[in-house]
């Protein structure tokens, strides 16, 4: 897991902040820059820092519980730092019914975590997300940009240890 | 454009375009039931509860979001869309602790009268509970989010009305959960507590902190001299709450209310309203001859106060520095009264019957403390008062009406009005005019300041100065307005702010329902007190001008700057608790 901005000095948080502030610049005034901003702004630090909140909002005169209500909204951002790779289990209808619960049962026998949580080496996070867009392959995860469909219990080792 | 022919139950009616079906249906009598609804504030369709049936719609449409269509066919009644609501109910009771009994709404909740009358006698569905912790971080107002049913009004009401976006809708599905940013507690992000989602939560998850029990105290201790006073807006609304209509004056019902419940005396804010009138108009005078900071802002709303600590740091030094009405009575209760009457001032003990939960937050301002200890030490609602009086028994529309206690219960007209928009202006200018010109005014009546338009203005010849004045309420209306301030784009001497739409009279301790027509029928009751007053101008009140006699001196002066003036402090507008650490 990387450090976490509250971790860092001082000096080394006012110089990561810097790079928020270009983030910024470079897409404040497209339409939609809120969502454009913090992916970058997640992707340059696994998360969304609560200290980002204040010059996104301060650019965009947008309400800093109005960015914290879209930040929460979508399972693709994390409010916290997470595991360095990110399981997503969808949890929707056509996944459950096509059994979801038993590839989550293996995840969880596989990495010792439940939802929500991460692997003490940091290596691994796991999250229950709304549909991933490929009912018709269900059920369906993502290990970080990558999609899975038709997942099979047995199967889950495996393709977990192809991102180790 | 030509009406809109529909027909709703089998009812021809004709609409404007634009009309919703809810409100087509409301105009034939036909009420169609809501939760999530409010007018022109949220209509979001998002509760499902007003379903109705559109023939030759596949679906059941939401009535609030429906607009006419020509030739429509709507029925309100028919199996399918009783169910639907029924159906829909039961999935939001589903998650909703029933705890009607032991409900700080309990009977005055809008989930409870929607399963009444929609006659549901079982609720089947059983499953996970949303599991949110309680927020009791301000003296002003507590969250209990288990109780909140996601219909958003009070979101919509802090975003769209008052312009403060204090609290949004956070996470997703069934997580979902109304909260200030970064999940903080209410108290530690830029709220000003005005309490207007308290007034349209329709449930118990946003509500008043009830002090009914620390007043029950306060009585009971022989120890005590409890003195109570009464805000000009809580005399046109106290009846709502045993029934009566809204607008109904009952000054002498609740004067004769509060003795029954064994207060010592029983005052009245709007002898310091009066008060307020004469060290804000002296300061005001003061800050256009000598040059001070203009324009100069009212400061009775505490709300306001706190908007501008937040929103507007750069603005203190344009409030005036009088103590609102409430607290300018405490500090007087303390000292004045107190001397007066030869108690101890740590015996007087001080309740205020207030429209608003932000008076809360100021009555436990630590600078709030003239006399050594808190200028008030509790602060009740209307809503509150009402809560008290049902648990005494006491039977208020049969009340006598019984007058005021003196000298701090003594009052004028000019007082009265502070609890509508536009009222303080008023007062001032009746005021001002006459001690400056020398003349007596033609008409006391200001219409210019009066009525619910967002932002007033007004221009009065005062010998030598045109005094140009503004009016908003609404934080919404007034967060405009200091804009155009802020942009030098207005030039005002003085400008009168109050923090909720109406100002007082719609306060967020106001009795449940609050809208827009109930509003107007406290305005119009809070001019009829004026009229009916003999005295009509706050510098002619007898006990006013005998308090500076006996003890103040004047407008302005040393004992005045102790006791009934105060300063404010920037606040944070940027949660930043984490980030500090």
């Amino acid at each position: 897991m990387p450090m976490a901005l509250e971790q860092l000095s001082s000096q080394l948080r006012e110089a990561r902040l810097k790079e928020v502030d270009a983030v910024i610049l470079r897409h404040r005034d497209r339409p939609g820059a809120l969502l454009a901003i913090l992916t970058e702004i997640q992707s340059s630090f696994g998360y969304l820092p609560e200290a980002t909140f204040k010059p996104v909002a301060q650019a965009l005169g947008i309400p800093v519980s109005q960015i914290w209500g879209v930040a929460t909204f979508y399972t693709l951002f994390n409010t916290r730092p997470r595991g360095r790779h990110m399981v997503r289990l969808c949890e929707n209808a056509p996944c459950h019914v096509q059994g979801a619960a038993s590839v989550l049962e293996a995840i969880q026998r596989e990495l010792g975590i439940a939802p929500g949580e991460d692997t003490q080496d940091g290596e691994w996070g796991l999250e229950l997300v709304s549909c991933l867009g490929i009912c018709g392959v269900a059920p369906a995860l993502m290990i970080d940009d990558q999609v899975y469909g038709n997942v099979r219990p047995e199967a889950v080792a495996a393709i977990l240890a192809s991102h180790r | 454009m030509n009406n809109i022919a529909l027909t709703i139950d089998g009812r021809s009616i004709k609409a404007a375009p634009g009309t919703t079906v809810l409100e087509a249906a409301a105009s034939l009598g036909i009420n169609i039931p809501t939760l999530c609804y409010l007018k022109d504030v949220n209509e979001i369709g998002s509760c499902r509860i007003c379903m109705v049936e559109v023939k030759g719609a596949r679906t059941l449409q939401a009535a609030c979001v429906t607009p006419v269509v020509e030739g429509m066919e709507v029925a309100t009644n028919t199996p399918r869309a009783l169910r639907a609501r029924r159906v829909n109910l039961e999935l939001i009771l589903s998650d909703h602790p029933r705890e009607c009994l032991t409900c700080i709404r309990n009977q005055s909740c809008e989930l409870q009268a929607l399963a009444e009358a929609m006659g549901l006698r079982e609720a089947r569905y059983e499953g996970k509970m949303s599991r949110h912790p309680a927020d009791w971080s301000t003296p002003s107002l507590a969250r209990n989010p288990a109780k909140c049913v996601l219909c958003r009004r009070c979101v919509a009401v802090c975003q769209k009305v008052q312009g403060v976006h204090a609290i949004q809708t956070m996470e997703r599905g069934f997580d979902t959960v109304v909260a200030p940013a970064f999940h903080l507690p209410l108290g530690e992000v830029a709220c000003v507590l005005c309490g207007q989602c308290s007034l349209v939560c329709p449930t118990g998850a946003i509500h008043e902190r009830d002090q009914v029990d620390e007043v029950w105290s306060a009585l009971a201790d022989p120890e005590r001299h409890v003195v109570v006073q009464t805000a000009p807006a809580t005399r046109v609304s106290i009846g709502e709450e045993f029934g009566m209509e809204p607008g109904s004056v009952v000054t002498g019902q609740l004067v004769a209310a509060l003795r029954r419940l064994g207060f010592d005396r029983v005052f009245d804010t709007d002898f310091t309203a009066d008060l307020t009138i004469m060290e804000e108009g002296h300061e005001l005078i003061r800050r256009i001859k000598e040059g001070g900071a203009l324009p100069l802002f009212t400061s009775c709303s505490p709300g306001w106060i706190k908007f501008v600590e937040h929103f507007y740091p750069k603005l203190l030094p344009n409030l005036s520095t009088c103590k609102s009405p409430q607290q300018m009575f405490g500090a007087l209760a303390k000292t004045y009264y107190a001397e007066k009457m030869g108690i101890p001032p740590e015996k007087v003990y001080v309740v205020s019957i207030m429209p608003c939960t932000a008076k809360k937050f100021e009555a436990a301002r630590p600078e709030m403390n003239a006399a050594g200890s808190r200028d008030v030490d509790a602060v009740l609602t209307t809503r509150e008062l009402g809560r008290m009086l049902r648990e005494a028994g006491i039977d208020f529309s049969s009340l006598p009406e019984e007058d005021y206690d003196h000298p701090l219960g003594i009052s004028t007209g000019a007082a009265a009005i502070f609890g509508a928009t536009g009222g303080v202006m008023e007062a001032a200018l009746r005021t001002a005019y006459e001690v400056i010109t020398g003349r007596p005014l033609e008409s006391l009546n200001i219409e210019a300041v009066r009525g619910l338009d967002g932002i007033k203005e007004v221009s009065v010849a005062l010998d030598g100065l045109t005094l140009k004045a503004a009016v908003a309420h609404g934080l919404g209306n007034a967060r405009r307005l200091v804009e155009l301030v802020v942009q030098g784009e207005v030039d005002y001497h003085f400008i009168e702010v109050m923090c909720c739409p109406g100002g007082c009279i719609g306060g967020g301790g106001q009795s449940i329902p609050t809208d827009a027509d109930i509003r107007q029928r406290r305005m119009d009751a809070i001019y009829t007190v004026d009229e009916r007053m003999a005295l009509r101008k706050s510098h002619e009140n007898p006990a006013v001008q005998a308090l500076y006699e006996e003890f103040l001196g004047e407008p302005l002066g040393h004992r005045s700057h102790e006791l009934l003036h105060t300063r404010y402090q920037p606040r944070s507008l940027y949660p930043g608790r984490r980030e500090s650490r």
